[in-house]
């Protein structure tokens, strides 16, 4: 399977255009992680169960993302400067249709 | 002043763990945690979620996973210093070390040995422009002592646990209390939520959802706070007290100044040899060190906190010969003086 193509603002305003495999049953959070765009200890807090909001993104692009579970909306529910374009990383799974998927991590809270 | 040989700073998994291997080498621990309860993430963050890399457990909740350590290690009888979160640290002429917690308690041992984890859990403050400005005069994050809402005009905002038990109880103490949250659904257990619907219906508590607390009002002390429901006008409510409950994050906190090297938000330790910091006789393990090639694994833990330990024997005893003995053959022998070893083989005569 090949690589998609995903572009993330970190949470200093700088844009990264990575490379993100299909194939490693990958999220959003494990991503921003592998390629060190967030500070350690400052995003998937809790591993990637949606217990903490700590990986929380806003996705700029139209792609079609995979529905939220309760777990995840209620977990943004009592997160902060949440936007009606927020999403926990860890919840979004890298799949072939997330080519050119855009996102901003939210700030540190 | 509490004294003890191993001082563990964390009461995570990793530290807990370390109680038993010192206890097989006959030293005692004392644990410091900023949680008023043992377990850390374990049982802050994820106590009903399984882990299925436990060695031996196919499937262990992580809250059992607390229990089975602690009565793993009671029989070591370690000391535990919780709800208050270690502060500073002094090197002694006789290479001893005093940590002192925030709210002065001083400990003092030999060796330290940090397994913190990704630092202690702070409070997650809301970012509301001027709540810094309240804190103490009618912002808590944290309950402290529910005797200050008595007969108060109290409003709770949050969706889990603590929110939904907190509105609870403090319907028999203070005299309004009003729950905020953005949506209908709450995270908490199940009888919370339906005693908050009970509450709610006897008219003890006033539901504003879903909403959010968008300001606060008052010159000195909290007054009021001002509540945006979906859709709607602004609401003033008048209040005492404003408590913003959304949980805890962690920050490695005062630690990360104690003069460790820190990479990455973590503390670099020698993996070749003990886990020991680049102070002699401060180690770190679990979560909380970093070295070429660390996995944040619970079992990775257990690992350091081992071999921890046998360096810190050395420390201590530098002259006493010793060779690592495996609990089968040894047993376990705690410091309440039980003992517990394998049976003896039972030996028949054929006639």
């Amino acid at each position: 399977m090949s690589d998609i193509s995903i572009k993330i603002t970190d949470r200093n305003g700088t844009l990264h255009e990575i490379q993100a495999p299909t194939d490693m049953a990958m999220n959003i959070m494990e991503i921003v992680k592998s390629y060190e765009l967030a500070e350690e200890g400052t995003i998937g807090v809790c591993g990637g169960m949606a217990m903490c909001a700590s990986c929380q993104c806003y996705v700029k692009s139209n792609h079609e993302l995979p529905e939220m579970s309760p777990d995840e909306d209620l977990m943004l529910a009592e997160a902060f400067h949440v936007e009606d374009n927020s999403r926990l990383g860890c919840q979004i799974h890298i799949t072939p249709a997330l080519d050119g998927l855009e996102i901003e991590l939210a700030p540190e809270s | 002043m509490i004294k003890t040989d191993i001082l563990i700073i964390g009461a995570g998994p990793t530290g807990l763990f370390a109680v038993f291997e010192a206890g097989l080498l006959k030293l005692k621990c004392h644990l410091i945690d900023a949680l008023p309860q043992p377990g850390g993430q374990c049982s802050e963050i994820y106590p009903k979620k399984p882990i299925y890399d436990i060695p031996a457990y196919p499937e262990i909740l992580a809250g059992d996973l607390t229990t089975k350590l602690l009565e793993q290690i009671s029989s070591f009888q370690p000391g535990f210093t919780l709800g208050e979160r270690a502060e500073t640290i002094e090197k002694l002429e006789d290479n001893t070390f005093i940590v002192t917690t925030n709210k002065g308690t001083k400990h003092s041992a030999p060796i330290v040995a940090i397994a913190g984890g990704l630092g202690s859990f702070e409070p997650r403050k809301p970012p509301i422009p001027n709540i810094a400005n309240f804190e103490d005069s009618g912002i808590e994050y944290i309950i402290r002592d529910p005797e200050m809402y008595r007969n108060k005009k109290v409003v709770i905002a949050g969706g889990g646990d603590s929110a939904l038990d907190w509105a609870i109880f403090l319907t028999d103490v203070a005299s309004e209390v009003s729950l905020v949250h953005r949506r209908n659904e709450f995270r908490g257990a199940l009888d919370s939520v339906d005693k908050v619907q009970e509450l709610k219906n006897a008219g003890k508590i006033n539901m504003i959802t879903p909403a959010e607390v968008k300001g606060i009002l008052g010159d000195e002390k909290v007054t009021g706070v001002s509540i945006i429901k979906n859709g709607e006008e602004e609401i003033i409510l008048e209040v005492d007290h404003f408590i913003p409950l959304f949980g805890l994050s962690p920050k490695l906190g005062p630690i990360a100044n104690w003069g460790l090297d820190i990479e990455k938000n973590a503390i670099k330790v020698n993996n070749a040899l003990d886990y020991q910091t680049n102070i002699p006789g401060i180690y770190a393990i679990g979560d909380v060190n970093t070295y070429p090639g660390k996995l944040k694994l619970i079992l990775c833990g257990f690992h350091e906190a081992t071999l921890m330990c046998q360096s810190a024997y050395k420390r201590i005893h530098p002259n006493k010969k010793y060779v690592m003995k495996y609990t089968t053959v040894g047993g376990v022998e705690g410091f309440d003086g039980s003992k517990k070893e394998a049976p003896k083989a039972v030996i028949k005569k054929i006639e």
